[in-house]
């Protein structure tokens, strides 16, 4: 391990960045995103405002900051919700195998696969209200099917090896089998897929804040942002292009390090390599 | 006529040494046995002919075929012998064709890369070969699949690849180790006739000493890269001189030291047991037809007694291993441990549970990467109810590392830093922990060397003397079977055909499957073995 892949070691320095960015924020922010100083608008770039600030005088820097604890806030929770519900559904569907449990949850799952995830994610924030927390559970409900299919893949191929029968023949039952046996060795499995539900999960959370479902003002959102200076783009283009490059960024560095990650975890992947 | 001449043959890897100074020669029309256990060359050898060594690899000294250096060879000239010049077949015929292409396609397509025949003649010449190998037009056209067939025609298809340029060298890695008995005498019935007919030198990679005994012409014993002896077959195998082929060959046939004690209670008891499988449903209409893999079966087992069970691939020994062991449900009949019923596929009791455990065939997946050995191992002690803790566990793990012959230090290690014999034991270790009575050994020894077979072997047989256990031996390996069980059961098809005391059934079977399953047994000549 002591040789890590370039793309994992990159897509990190990218990522933590933008967490630390994140983390910051809860403590300093060069100046009050809440404010407003109207006289001070459409500033370029400066000493003072490092991106400069937008149409109503805020401070982009950090605009950018606050937005990626958005981001970052509303991936975590809804990857979470994903891995929470998902995976257990997938392990206990693999531990039924041939009995029509497993059919029942995987079908459900093809269900929920079939409709496009945003144009439902903009149907349950318009029902139920826009707002940051119906934005995660609407990016929430379409990680469980990714994570129970991946889960139940894995675990379909662990299930077939001996050292489950014979913890078969110790007496242990599906459940603490799944728990000990299958899930420490599907772990690689799930961690580079959740880098890259993360990365998913922080352009639906841009996309859906961009069309107004996401989060509301006053709360800084990369997707928000994006859309308010769509109609100013011709007199001040900095406005779009910080969080647009946040956004481009941000997912860079997860899917590299998803990539870098599947490199070191995936054996399969690690033989045909050398 | 000398076809191939190798001298001084070095090969490392990554600067690890993988051959050192390997020199032979070998005529045309002859068959070259090499022999050795994992790990030996042997391989590498036939790779470093072929110039398919992985990449990393230096090799020096020379490998001349009828005065071509094919070690100098460029890549590109190298493309125009291997298939050409030099045929090749593989251990696995599972995996040696492509399954999205027909038989016949995959043995033209050599050809037409040769530039040898159009593609109308290529299928002509290619259904000519598979003819040569026994796989008729009538029941094999060219347009089937690999799936279609079985490992033993499959590998029929590979040899007829290997064959199709009319190669002048055929080098076979274990071609028949991954097949049945009787399977694997057809096939060297038939590289032997290739040989005479198509007069064609064949390099035979064997850890098998059986095997080369009764084919080879000459034979080179190899141990860690090199070769401790070679010369015409008969003369090694009677002279013996290197101490390692002495040591292969006392390990290839070798009978643990027994106290054969059954006694007449009865320890496992099968009553008319049928296991059948539903097949995967044809038509969303109909039900799924059934597979009966165990039919009928009945056999009791007595305490302290080493019964075998034998059979070929698919004759339903593993399904049957599994409903012994109360994993699956039984469609009729019942089995008995100790007198009480052991109720397949529902809640098993654990006092009846612990009394039963398992060894796999394969050393590598038996276990949990994951785990440590220590906990590993103390799997089985979920059954008992007073489970021991602390320091009562940590010395029943040591003893039970230390009875299997390793260290009490082993517990903290990973399965990873084990070889496959260790492995084997740890997995011994495992089963006997909870001290059971009866230890089914699925193909326990099969993926072993013969000389960490022997040593398994003998570690068997010393424990079942010490901790009064029985052992149902299961295995497709004859000569095994004959030598450490007390009684031997034949099954075929789900059905078993012949049992009773194993010398016995081996000297004077009465049912033609047995008689035809010993009589395909490779034998060591009977007059060296002594």
């Amino acid at each position: 391990m002591t040789n890590f892949p370039r793309t994992l070691i990159f897509g990190g320095i990218l990522f933590s960045i933008f967490l630390l960015c994140a983390l910051v924020s809860f403590v300093w922010t060069p100046a009050d995103v809440e404010i407003l100083h109207i006289t001070a608008r459409f500033k370029l770039p400066s000493a003072i405002h490092w991106f400069g600030t937008d149409h109503f005088g805020r401070d982009i820097f950090s605009m950018i900051m606050v937005g990626a604890r958005t981001s970052i806030a509303v991936a975590v929770v809804a990857v979470g919700i994903g891995i929470a519900l998902g995976v257990p559904l997938g392990l206990w569907a693999a531990a039924n195998h041939g009995h029509w449990l497993d059919d029942l949850i995987m079908r459900g799952n093809d269900l929920v696969f079939a409709f496009p995830s945003l144009i439902i994610a903009i149907l349950i924030t318009a029902v139920f209200g826009p707002s940051a927390f119906n934005a995660i559970i609407a990016i929430g409900i379409f990680n469980i099917p990714v994570f129970a299919r991946i889960s139940r893949g894995g675990a379909l191929s662990i299930w077939t090896l001996d050292y489950i029968l014979s913890a078969r023949v110790a007496g242990k039952r599906a459940f603490r089998i799944s728990a000990e046996h299958i899930l420490p060795n599907i772990a690689n499995l799930l961690i580079v897929q959740g880098t890259i539900q993360f990365s998913l999960g922080i352009l639906a959370e841009a996309a859906l804040s961009y069309v107004g479902l996401g989060v509301q003002p006053p709360t800084p959102s990369w997707g928000r942002m994006l859309a308010d200076s769509q109609t100013m783009i011709s007199i001040a283009p900095h406005l779009a292009l910080f969080p647009g490059f946040a956004i481009i960024l941000t997912v860079l560095g997860l899917n590299l390090m998803g990539d870098g990650l599947r490199d070191i975890l995936d054996p399969r992947i690690r033989r045909t390599q050398r | 006529m000398r076809l191939l001449e190798v001298k001084d043959l070095s090969v490392s890897i990554h600067g690890t040494k993988i051959l050192d100074n390997v020199s032979f020669n070998i005529n045309e029309s002859e068959i070259y046995g090499i022999v050795g256990e994992s790990g030996s060359g042997k391989s590498m050898t036939a790779l470093s002919l072929m110039g398919l060594l992985p990449n990393g690899s230096k090799s020096t000294g020379s490998a001349s075929l009828s005065d071509t250096d094919l070690l100098k060879l460029s890549e590109e000239k190298m493309c125009s012998y291997r298939g050409n010049a030099i045929g090749m077949i593989f251990q696995e015929p599972m995996t040696a064709l492509n399954p999205v292409q027909t038989i016949g396609k995959q043995v033209a397509e050599t050809l037409i890369i040769h530039g040898q025949a159009n593609k109308k003649e290529a299928l002509e010449i290619a259904r000519e070969k598979l003819n040569r190998v026994g796989l008729l037009e009538e029941q094999f056209p060219l347009d089937k699949y690999p799936h279609e067939l079985s490992g033993g025609q499959r590998q029929r298809v590979a040899i007829a690849m290997a064959i199709a340029m009319r190669p002048k060298l055929l080098i076979a890695d274990e071609p028949t180790t991954a097949l049945d008995v009787t399977t694997q005498s057809q096939i060297l019935n038939l590289l032997k006739s290739l040989v005479e007919e198509e007069s064609m030198a064949l390099i035979l990679i064997t850890h098998d000493l059986a095997v080369i005994s009764g084919l080879a012409d000459n034979v080179a014993v190899m141990q860690k890269g090199k070769i401790v002896e070679e010369g015409k077959t008969n003369t090694i195998f009677k002279e013996m001189k290197h101490p390692y082929t002495k040591q292969l060959f006392s390990a290839s046939d070798h009978v643990p030291e027994r106290n054969t004690k059954a006694e007449e209670t009865p320890l496992l008891e099968l009553n008319h047991v049928i296991r059948k499988y539903k097949l995967p449903r044809e038509n969303i209409f109909k039900a799924p037809q059934t597979f009966t893999a165990v039919n009928d079966v009945s056999f009791v087992l007595k305490k302290g007694e080493n019964l075998g069970l034998v059979g070929e691939s698919g004759c339903g020994k593993s399904t049957l291993t599994r409903a012994i062991l109360g994993l699956d449900e039984l469609q009729s009949g019942e089995i008995f441990l100790e007198g009480h019923h052991v109720n397949a596929g529902k809640k098993l009791d654990s006092s009846l549970r612990r009394k039963m455990q398992v060894v796999f065939q394969d050393p590598f997946g038996s276990f949990n990467p994951r785990h440590k050995v220590g906990r590993l191992i103390s799997e089985p002690f979920y059954l008992i109810e007073d489970r021991p803790t602390g320091d009562l566990l940590k010395n029943a793990i040591n003893q039970a590392l230390v009875d299997v012959g390793l260290n009490a230090e082993d517990a903290e290690k990973y399965i990873h830093e084990f070889s496959g014999g260790q492995r084997q034991r740890i997995a011994i270790a495992r089963a006997l922990i909870i001290k059971p009575s009866l230890i089914v050994l699925d193909e326990a020894v099969s993926a072993l060397d013969v000389s960490i077979r022997a040593q398994v072997l003998d570690l068997l047989a010393e424990l079942s003397n010490k901790f009064e256990l029985s052992y149902l031996f299961i295995s497709h390996d004859l000569s095994v079977v004959r030598n450490i069980t007390d009684r031997v059961m034949v099954m075929k098809a789900g059905s078993i055909v012949e049992s009773g005391d194993t010398q016995k059934v081996f000297e004077n079977p009465t049912h033609p499957y047995t008689k035809e399953l010993i009589a395909a047994t490779p034998r060591l000549p009977e007059n060296l073995t002594t």
